[in-house]
């Protein structure tokens, strides 16, 4: 029995947990897949966003707000990839300028140190930026994340505070009982006092589990190119083309922490949250969008696409309240964009909503704000890396080629509070395969050590999510 | 342990760097080091088990691991030294106050080290292109991966990576894997090739594919990818004029698809040291001798352009070895340079450019063409003055070609030679 039970590990789900660490509480997290972080968060553009992009009032607004100012605190405080930097929204025509005004109205309005820049403004802050752009909203209050990081640590941290984290378990139903709901998967039954549900794309669904039918799940899926770091280093800025008719975020330009370039996203209504898939008419549209703001993007070096759903429903805001059908259950529902940028802050919300509903909250004396350090060595100076390397050899073994990792950093991740136990969950951890070969090189090593560490067989290794084996057995003796 | 310098650095341990540690050696460089970042010497030799490597070098069919452990066994006769799991993480030329080259690199036994080298050779060959760098439509189940990495699972660990293949692309690894896979029980159920032409050679299209009945469709590529976990179906569309043409889509249901789809060389090094890079060829601008345009440095194999047979890997890191060995001791190399440019139908040369008083009776100059030809004239212009042209009654885009320009020749160029190739009268 549960005190509190989660239904999804994303970054909502793992902010919620993250919060609840602070409380003498038992907490379980149920995740579909065989990792963390796997949905929405897993595929987005990685940016904090600054806040002048909700209509004011909205929760979106509020919690966008709050939640960079607190994320930023965890990210320092856990030890996760983030970088401040600016971010613009460009104009092309005086009908663009219109929708960057209004941007700005709202900045304003939300607290967002915004400024309004003429075109050589706009170029003079960012050097890549086209000789056709008019002007730009400016601020400094974004920054770029690792957002599989950033949900992994909260995730890290609960667990390390006794959350008890259930992968592969995916729901098939709630049932109502006297004081306490019990959650069925298809691989166990589980019950708890109340139950959060953290479920992305799929929360409209768990609603619908207690009798809820008001939300409907109406997912956006948006694709991405990824460009290989020598174009990540043309670009010191977030660059938002203007929001289109329909009023979500315009595609953007912008470096990764890990220092490679992102263009996208689309927003295209989909039937299919599942549906991962990429097409090549969608990707000619991103690839002139990002041209005509950049112009000096060379698309021969994109390393990858990818495509990620946003769990949009018919409610144009963030849902987080009380169920109204079920009081045991607390929805963090429709969080897409600036979901990643307002985690810390729905986490926080979830807290309290759990109060109101009548969990009694008494604080963990034994809490501690922590995970295990993560080694990073190519961040290390020369002196820091040789007296580890002197301590344990494999952090001079280099096994991912392109980003320069190390099997002892590979080791290290796999013996961490929640291992990945696929290849790409490897990469998500501490970047192996994330470069310009892709894991042509290393992939075939992190399977080795994949196996040797957790003991597994190779065939049983995944390149991702369950099921996604990558060898079908020895060759023929 | 590491010395504090060698006379010559040799990063990569392939058969680019094999050979060149090999003529740097013979050419009297008192130390030198091989720095290889695998656990052991011969590169992707190693995982190439099938034959035809050294029928030049050897006059004789040799496996890769063969024609790797030949050099390795001629290396073992000398003093050149071997540090395997050992990688280079950036090379700073002529950065000593005598003007050596800075060389640092990580390893287990090593830790982090700086090591000063008289003359570096590059040798880190070349990667391959993926499924991202040509933008394949589609989902992201397991069971796509490039043909190399195929390779080392089946032929170095011993695991089988499907049972029925698509393959995309008809390069060399592409078509060599096509025969590995169907000699290991798999079902290799077409070969999909984008241009009107093969880019393999064509030894291996008969012994990989009309021997085993694989149809190789081509003009036509890949433009869908089906599968949620594994990979479950791929669309084949035509092409025309590199593009697909809608309404000749079909489907292959397939568990694998192996991609075969070009190689690039590996230059990230080359290019954070700072040296000059061809982008024509996407590896290091090199004269006559393999010296790229930084002094000191010098390249060859496949990190300055894709070859086609391991021979002429080795043939030109000789030279390279050999003239890094001069370079330490003090040779330098003055006087008039040639640029060597491309004409209508060569896609590169290397070198780029010819220093005539380095050049003893005759240089060597590669390149490729870019369409598949019949009979063909290759001349070398200086101006509008012909210097010389070379006869070829069947030239390729797969195969490598070589002209040998003579010294007395030379003398009559200008400032500029360019090789173009036309068809033959």
């Amino acid at each position: 029995m549960f005190d509190v039970l989660i239904i999804g590990c994303g970054v909502t789900g793992a902010a919620a947990a993250y919060a609840l660490a602070r409380y003498d509480l038992r907490v379980g997290i149920i995740e579909r897949f065989n990792d963390v972080a796997c949905g929405a968060t897993k595929a987005n553009s990685a940016i904090m966003h600054a806040g002048y992009d909700p209509v004011p009032g909205k929760k979106e607004a509020v919690l966008n707000r709050r939640g960079i100012k607190t994320a930023a605190k965890v990210c320092r405080s856990l030890d996760i990839e983030y970088k401040k930097l600016p971010s613009l929204v460009v104009a092309f025509n005086e009908k663009d300028m219109e929708k960057v005004r209004e941007l700005y109205e709202r900045g304003i309005a939300n607290g967002v140190k915004v400024k309004l820049l003429d075109g050589d403004e706009a170029r003079k802050a960012e050097p890549s930026l086209s000789p056709d752009v008019i002007g730009a909203l400016w601020t400094n209050e974004s920054a770029i994340i690792n957002p599989w990081e950033f949900a992994t640590a909260m995730a890290e941290v609960a667990v390390v505070n006794g959350a008890v984290l259930m992968l592969e378990n995916e729901v098939t139903g709630i049932e109502k009982n006297d004081g306490y709901l019990t959650v069925n998967t298809d691989r166990g039954s589980y019950s708890a006092s109340y139950v959060i549900n953290a479920a992305g794309a799929h929360s409209p669904d768990i609603c619908a589990m207690v009798g809820d039918t008001r939300l409907k799940a109406m997912p956006r899926s948006g694709q991405y190119y990824v460009l290989d770091k020598e174009e990540g280093a043309k670009v010191g800025s977030v660059i938002f083309g203007c929001p289109d008719e329909n009023g979500f975020k315009g595609i953007l330009v912008a470096p990764t922490v890990h220092g490679n370039l992102l263009v996208g996203p689309t927003s295209d209504p989909t039937d299919d949250p599942e549906d991962l898939s990429t097409d090549p008419a969608v990707l000619s549209r991103i690839k002139a969008a990002g041209l005509k703001m950049v112009p000096g993007i060379d698309y021969r070096n994109v390393i990858r696409q990818y495509t990620g759903i946003r769990p949009t429903t018919n409610v144009r805001d963030f849902v987080i309240d009380i169920n109204p059908c079920c009081d045991r259950m607390i929805d963090l529902a429709s969080i897409a964009s600036p979901g990643l940028s307002a985690a810390t802050a729905i986490g926080e919300e979830a807290v309290k909503l759990l109060k109101k509903a009548g969990l009694e909250l008494k604080p963990n004396e034994f809490f501690r704000n922590s995970r295990p350090p993560v080694t990073r060595m190519k961040d290390l100076n020369r002196i820091r890396r040789r007296a580890i390397i002197k301590k344990d050899p494999a952090y001079g073994r280099i096994v991912c080629r392109c980003e320069t990792v190390t099997e002892g950093e590979i080791v290290e991740a796999i013996h961490r509070p929640i291992p990945p136990r696929s290849i790409d969950a490897v990469k998500r951890r501490v970047g192996a395969g994330l470069g310009r070969c892709q894991g042509g090189f290393c992939s075939p090593r992190v399977h080795q050590i994949l196996s040797r560490e957790l003991g597994i067989p190779m065939e049983s290794i995944c390149l991702d999510k369950q099921g996604s084996f990558i060898i079908t057995g020895k060759t023929k003796n | 342990m590491f010395r504090k310098k060698y006379d010559v650095i040799i990063v990569g341990g392939g058969p680019a760097g094999l050979a060149a540690a090999l003529a740097a050696s013979e050419k009297g460089a008192g130390s030198v080091l091989i720095i290889e970042r695998d656990n052991t010497l011969g590169g992707i030799l190693n995982q190439c088990i099938h034959n035809g490597f050294g029928l030049h070098w050897f006059k004789e069919e040799l496996s890769g691991p063969e024609y790797a452990g030949r050099f390795a066994a001629m290396l073992k006769k000398t003093a050149v030294e071997v540090a395997v799991e050992t990688m280079v993480l950036s090379i700073d030329a002529a950065a000593t106050a005598d003007g050596l080259s800075v060389v640092r690199c990580i390893s287990p036994d090593e830790s982090v080290s700086d090591i000063e080298a008289g003359a570096v050779v590059l040798c880190m060959g070349c990667r391959e292109r993926t499924r991202g760098a040509i933008a394949i439509p589609g989902t992201r189940p397991a069971g796509v991966m490039t043909a190399g990495t195929a390779q080392r699972y089946v032929n170095i660990e011993g695991y089988m990576i499907g049972k029925k293949v698509v393959i995309l692309g008809s390069g060399d690894i592409g078509l060599i894997m096509a025969r590995r896979m169907t000699l290991e029980g798999a079902k290799v159920l077409a070969c999909v090739e984008l241009c009107p032409y093969s880019n393999g050679l064509n030894r291996n299209i008969v012994q990989c594919l009309e021997d085993y009945g694989i149809p190789l469709y081509l003009s036509h590529t890949i433009t869908g990818i089906r599968g949620d976990r594994r990979l479950e179906s791929v669309t084949v569309s035509k092409v025309e004029g590199g593009v697909p043409v809608p309404g000749t889509e079909f489907d292959i249901e397939c568990d694998t698809l192996l991609l075969s789809v070009g190689l690039i060389p590996e230059n990230e090094l080359t290019r954070n040291a700072g040296i000059e890079i061809n982008p024509a060829t996407k590896g290091p601008k090199v004269y006559e001798n393999m010296m790229t345009m930084t002094n000191g440095i010098f390249a060859c194999g496949n990190v300055v352009h894709v070859h086609d047979l391991v021979d002429y890997v080795s043939a030109e890191a000789m030279r390279a070895g050999a003239a890094a060995a001069e370079y330490a001791a003090g040779k330098r190399v003055a006087g008039r340079q040639i640029g060597v440019k491309t004409g209508p139908g060569v896609n590169y040369t290397v070198p780029c450019v010819i220093r005539p008083d380095n050049v003893e009776k005759a240089v060597d100059i590669f390149f490729r063409t870019n369409v598949p030809r019949k009979k063909s004239v290759i001349n070398v212009m200086s101006g509008d003055t012909k210097i010389a042209a070379f006869k070829r009654d069947y030239m390729a885009p797969g195969e490598m070609e070589k002209i040998t320009v003579p010294k007395v020749l030379l003398a009559k160029a200008g400032d500029t030679l360019t090789v173009s190739v036309s068809d033959a009268e």
